[in-house]
């Protein structure tokens, strides 16, 4: 395609020189961004670099103090979603939009039929979804209830309800983090139908290699600023994720682990399920000594209640507990840091620390309890302080001091105070629930440094993450979680992605095959 | 619009919005006095003078105050722990309740130093006996304990009521619903002799200053605020949240039953029905005013006691309703919601 000559007809959508502040942080800094007729760009970036914000400004979330939007030549009223949709814009956000009681009907429907109308035309409605379906190699059962479809098949409800809409720019934010590696194939294939129709598409991710596989033109984004731009055939992984950083990468040496006795051993341990989420199902595993152990799978599968399990917050309905070759029945989260387990939880944000707390109070949330924090009943303030400042230094969290607020903290900060609290009790089981997400490269890495320091300390490391690379790279063993199974231990490189992927998704495993 | 969070809020922000939410309430206040037909800054005047104008003024505020303080920190000590102890009046009554049948009962007998501390104990106990009912009710099966508590003060005054016309009937009171009256030594005496304030008003600051020292100093304070501002993370944490709830009930019930103690032994000398004009729901003002700070809500229950001091003697020298002295507390905490709520978050378009 000759792009020099057509360039200037074909953009459809045009930032130009955007900025925007909250406060003294400039979360865009004059970033200019074009998007042509048939093209996927993808924005690269950090957490924190200012992907999401450029989207929400673009889509109407966020007034822009500088810079304007053009979409297909006409300039877009600052503010308004409405416009942006009637523009021909679609979003599909991280966080799904949908409601989980309505069918999948319904859901694409939703907001576009005027509230006065009587009586909705489902027949011309269902028509043109199947009809979308077909067209981008979306399938969806249409009468479903959208509470009970996979994450998978949200997305694609999600992408149908912009398609509704008529959408000609899809703009998916972080859309595979949530999928498997086969759903993310698939996704990539509707996308490239997506392409060859004429719709652009902008692509906000971090995972490079499927950056490189699916976009056209990179944009990297970094404190805000546009710092690179390359067309992706022209580029490598390696030049993008320096451009990411602004420094080379050096991933973390992973030497074999010298694995010990289990110290943590579940057998045939049931949990009941809990709302939409699964508990699990007979899960028998063991954590040894000296090793890492990975739960590979897709969110929601069963990762929530084998945390729970092991933090203390809920008790096997079957089946044991054993640590240290003692069974554990009264099990609580007490018990769980006594015993001498550190936990890290899933959400730092909600159930790791109170954000009102200060770092102080948050430092000493799970060993308030005892000396010499306390002594019948009386806190030693000074003694807690002292804590903190041991774990902020110990651990470099970057703050104002032991009484700001938790919530002025970056997310690397929070989870490195967590680590902190946790690994200076010595502990001999740590549970690690999605250590590393929403953490940018820096604090990615000293976590990981952190987490094997301890394993060649003579930890057992219970790893839970959606991110399969994550898990492939630190793991000495694997094991899959699926609907609340899980699959037999795999060693490290005995598997490769694809084959996980595949377990992920629920094959191979034994009782599911019995029971169907 | 949105709310952004001012990370370190400076001095003139933190007093200048409740200033200004002051100097509206008085704005509006003259409004109020203008439409009643009367001077508005001679009625502002009128109850200033009421309020604090005189010795007997200034005490008598400080004596409306006590049972403030009591229901204020019961609400305070409850609220911190996002417990909604909306029942500080049932409290307040089942506290007076056992005042009057212990203050009145053989114990008499004993010295009046241990019976009066008996009759508080007494009185304490019922009160956080009464409050829980509804947290177990909340802990074991999530019943709502706003709806619990509420309803339990119309109970309460019904079985008051049946108390007075019943069992508790004084047979010398002339067919008044009252009880019989406690005797001399059953009565808190007062700070001063001469002066109208009992011993009621120095227990209620022994109790904030108890209270504050609870929430900053001990391992129970520091779980109170923990389950309070995130119950989740808390439970993650160990602290035992059950138990928790169940002792700031015991102790938000206990003070407001000290109100109807300090009320019946220090000033009225007999249970009525008309013993307490709404102190329990009072004190939910008064603890918001104070952002449930236990210092604070002396401060704040004097400031309202004193507009309802004021507000009275001021009625009867001008001629403005009364119920100005409702309008008022009611204007206050509402200016001062949003502008306590200002000093820490800035409004931004877009």
């Amino acid at each position: 395609m000759n792009a020099a000559q057509d360039g200037a007809r074909d953009v459809v959508l045009r930032l130009d020189r955007i900025t925007k502040r909250f406060g003294k942080l400039v979360a865009n800094d004059a970033v200019s961004l074009t998007l042509q007729r048939g093209e996927v760009v993808a924005l690269l970036g950090e957490n924190g670099a200012g992907k999401t914000t450029l989207m929400n400004i673009l889509f109407g979330h966020y007034v822009a103090d500088e810079g304007t939007v053009e979409a297909f030549g006409e300039p877009l009223p600052p503010g308004h979603p409405r416009a942006a949709l009637a523009a021909g814009i679609g979003m599909v956000h991280q966080h799904f939009t949908l409601a989980d009681n309505l069918t999948v009907t319904e859901n694409i429907l939703l907001g576009t039929v005027p509230l006065w109308r009587m009586r909705l035309d489902l027949t011309r409605a269902k028509a043109r979804i199947a009809q979308l379906s077909r067209d981008f190699g979306l399938s969806v059962h249409a009468d479903a209830k959208v509470g009970a479809l996979t994450v998978g098949e949200r997305q694609r409800v999600e992408i149908l309800k912009a398609l509704y809409r008529d959408a000609r720019i899809l703009i998916l934010d972080e859309p595979t983090a949530v999928l498997t590696p086969q759903e993310t194939e698939a996704l990539f294939e509707t996308l490239r139908k997506a392409v060859g129709l004429g719709l652009s598409i902008v692509f906000i991710s971090h995972k490079l290699h499927e950056v490189m596989a699916i976009s056209d033109r990179c944009l990297v984004l970094r404190h805000g600023k546009l710092v690179g731009e390359a067309d992706t055939h022209q580029t490598d992984r390696h030049a993008l994720a320096s451009m990411m950083v602004g420094a080379e990468i050096v991933p973390p040496d992973v030497s074999p682990a010298r694995p010990g006795l289990a110290i943590l051993k579940l057998s045939g341990v049931t949990t009941p399920d809990h709302g939409a989420a699964p508990g699990l199902k007979s899960v028998t595993m063991d954590l040894r000594a000296g090793q890492i152990t990975g739960l590979a799978g897709v969110s929601g599968n069963g990762q929530a209640a084998l945390s729970d399990l092991i933090s203390g917050v809920i008790v096997p309905q079957e089946g044991t507990l054993c640590l240290g070759g003692e069974e554990r029945k009264a099990w609580t989260p007490r018990r769980a840091v006594h015993s001498g387990i550190a936990r890290i939880p899933e959400d730092r944000h909600h159930t790791g620390t109170i954000a009102d707390f200060d770092l102080t109070e948050n430092t000493i949330l799970e060993t308030y309890m005892d000396p010499p924090i306390s002594r019948w009943g009386w806190m030693n303030w000074g003694a807690a302080e002292k804590r903190a400042r041991d774990v902020i230094e110990a651990y470099d969290v970057r703050c104002p001091g032991p009484s700001a607020r938790i919530r002025l903290l970056s997310g690397g900060n929070m989870q490195k105070l967590i680590l902190g609290r946790v690994l200076e009790q010595d502990p001999e089981v740590i549970l690690a629930n999605q250590p590393v997400r929403g953490l940018d490269i820096g604090a990615i890495t000293y976590v990981h440094n952190r987490l094997l320091a301890a394993r060649d300390a003579g930890a057992a490391i219970l790893l839970i993450s959606e991110d399969l690379d994550e898990i492939i790279q630190l793991s000495d063993v694997i094991h899959v979680i699926s609907e609340g199974r899980l699959s037999p231990e795999f060693s490290r490189g005995s598997r490769t992605p694809a084959e996980l992927g595949l377990w992920m998704a629920g094959q191979g495993f034994g009782e599911a095959i019995d029971a169907a | 619009m949105r709310l952004e969070p001012v990370a370190n809020p400076s001095l003139a922000r933190r007093m200048g919005y409740p200033a200004l939410a002051l100097g509206l309430t008085v704005v509006v206040a003259s409004a109020l006095a203008l439409i009643a037909g009367a001077d508005p800054l001679a009625t502002l005047g009128l109850i200033l003078k009421g309020a604090a104008g005189s010795k007997f003024a200034l005490l008598e505020t400080l004596n409306r105050a006590t049972p403030l303080i009591f229901t204020g920190l019961a609400v305070a000590v409850a609220f911190r722990a996002r417990l909604w102890n909306i029942g500080a009046e049932a409290q307040l009554y089942g506290g007076a309740i056992l005042t009057v049948v212990v203050g009145t009962s053989a114990l008499s007998a004993l010295p009046a130093v241990p019976h009066l501390l008996l009759m508080g104990l007494a009185a304490a106990l019922t009160g956080a006996l009464i409050l829980l009912g509804p947290v177990i009710l909340k802990t074991r099966f999530g019943v709502d304990e706003v709806v619990t508590t509420l309803l339990f003060n119309f109970i309460m005054l019904l079985f008051v009521s049946y108390l007075l016309e019943g069992p508790m009937k004084d047979p010398m009171g002339m067919g008044w619903p009252k009880s019989e009256r406690l005797p001399g030594d059953a009565r808190l005496p007062r700070i001063v002799e001469g002066l109208r304030l009992h011993w009621g008003f120095a227990l209620a600051l022994i109790a904030a200053l108890a209270v504050w020292i609870i929430q900053t100093r001990t391992t129970l304070g520091y779980e109170i605020r923990a389950v309070g501002q995130n119950i989740r993370a808390a439970r993650f944490a160990g602290i035992p949240v059950n138990a928790v709830l169940v002792k700031t009930a015991l102790l938000s019930g206990g003070l407001a039953a000290l109100a109807g103690f300090s009320e019946v032994a220090g000033l009225k000398a007999h249970l009525s029905l008309d013993l307490s004009p709404g102190f329990g729901y009072t004190g939910i003002i008064v603890a918001m005013l104070a952002l449930l700070h236990p210092l604070g809500v002396v401060v704040s229950a004097v400031f309202v006691a004193g507009v309802f001091v004021g507000a009275d003697s001021m009625s009867r020298a001008a001629d403005v309703p009364t119920y100005i002295a409702d309008m008022l507390t009611a204007i206050a905490l509402l200016f001062m919601v949003p502008a306590i709520l200002l000093t820490r978050v800035r409004v931004r378009r877009g």
